[in-house]
């Protein structure tokens, strides 16, 4: 992506446009009673987080984003929400007491404090290093080697392999553990 | 939009905590720690314009560990729910002293 375009009105209309859907959602799917709808809405905030995937220039990861996140982690939890027959509100009076609002009142305004704080004293730009800043913009002119995969494949299969390995046997963990776990268990020997 | 994009990440974040310390449903607790997730997921992907495609790879890795623990985590409650017939975390304390 060029920097005029990447500067330019339309992309961050565009950026501010899916943040703010983003965010809404977010909301949305906190507040909800129901917990299908609140499910819903969290597949919203995972679209919209897609769309600033792309226009970050992480196109391969919007893509998993999609796939994995939207299409298979989502769908399982509203599989077991529709097994577990959680849908209806009445039953799901779920919001905590007067303590547990306040301590989320209290969380939620150090969380931000913090951002507004971070925000205001120095901008993220100062602190970033001059050099990487140069090589970043020096990045951002050249069109990416290898395509749009290929900068993400290049380090996961040479410099992280052993982790890309271990990811592996962590799937197989969870695999028989939610198999073993989600077992009726018989009686019978 | 580094600075927007950090902002809107942390926004996320402090939802998602919030929804886990508000809520009693154990499915909705789950939901909100998968938003926390993105959110961090969304400040990886944001920081590797800078430092490389580096983050991106630990995006992969974290939608990995999102989906085992959502698998693992989904089974629990299925398995907690076939004994207690509930999953709302006020009435699962058996470990409670």
């Amino acid at each position: 992506m060029q920097p005029n375009q990447f500067h330019s009105l339309a992309y961050s209309f565009g950026f501010y446009f899916f943040g703010l859907i983003a965010l809404a959602s977010a909301v949305a799917f906190v507040t909800r009673k129901n917990t299908v709808s609140a499910a819903m809405w969290l597949v919203n905030v995972m679209f919209a987080l897609a769309a600033l995937y792309v226009m970050l220039d992480a196109q391969f990861i919007a893509t998993m984003q999609v796939l994995v996140y939207t299409g298979a982690i989502m769908v399982v939890f509203l599989f077991v929400i529709m097994l577990l027959n959680l849908g209806h509100p009445s039953e799901l009076a779920d919001a905590r007491g007067k303590w547990g609002y306040l301590l989320a009142l209290f969380v939620g305004l150090a969380l931000l404090a913090e951002v507004m704080a971070l925000n205001r004293s120095s901008t993220i730009d100062q602190m970033i290093p001059p050099d990487l800043a140069a090589k970043a913009a020096a990045a951002a002119t050249t069109p990416m080697a290898g395509g749009i995969i290929g900068p993400v494949a290049a380090p996961l299969f040479k410099e992280y392999l052993l982790a890309f390995e271990l990811t592996s046997v962590l799937l197989l963990a969870a695999i028989v553990g939610s198999v073993v776990l989600g077992k009726r268990r018989t009686n019978a020997r | 939009m580094l600075v927007e994009a950090l902002a809107l990440s942390a926004l996320l974040f402090t939802i998602g905590v919030i929804g886990v310390l508000t809520r009693r449903n154990a499915i909705m607790i789950f939901m909100c720690v998968e938003l926390m997730l993105n959110a961090v997921n969304l400040s990886f992907v944001a920081l590797s314009k800078l430092y490389g495609a580096t983050g991106q790879v630990f995006v992969v890795f974290t939608m990995t560990v999102a989906a085992a623990e959502a698998a693992v985590g989904l089974a629990i409650i299925i398995a907690i729910f076939r004994h207690q017939k509930t999953v709302n975390l006020q009435n699962i304390n058996l470990l409670k002293g």
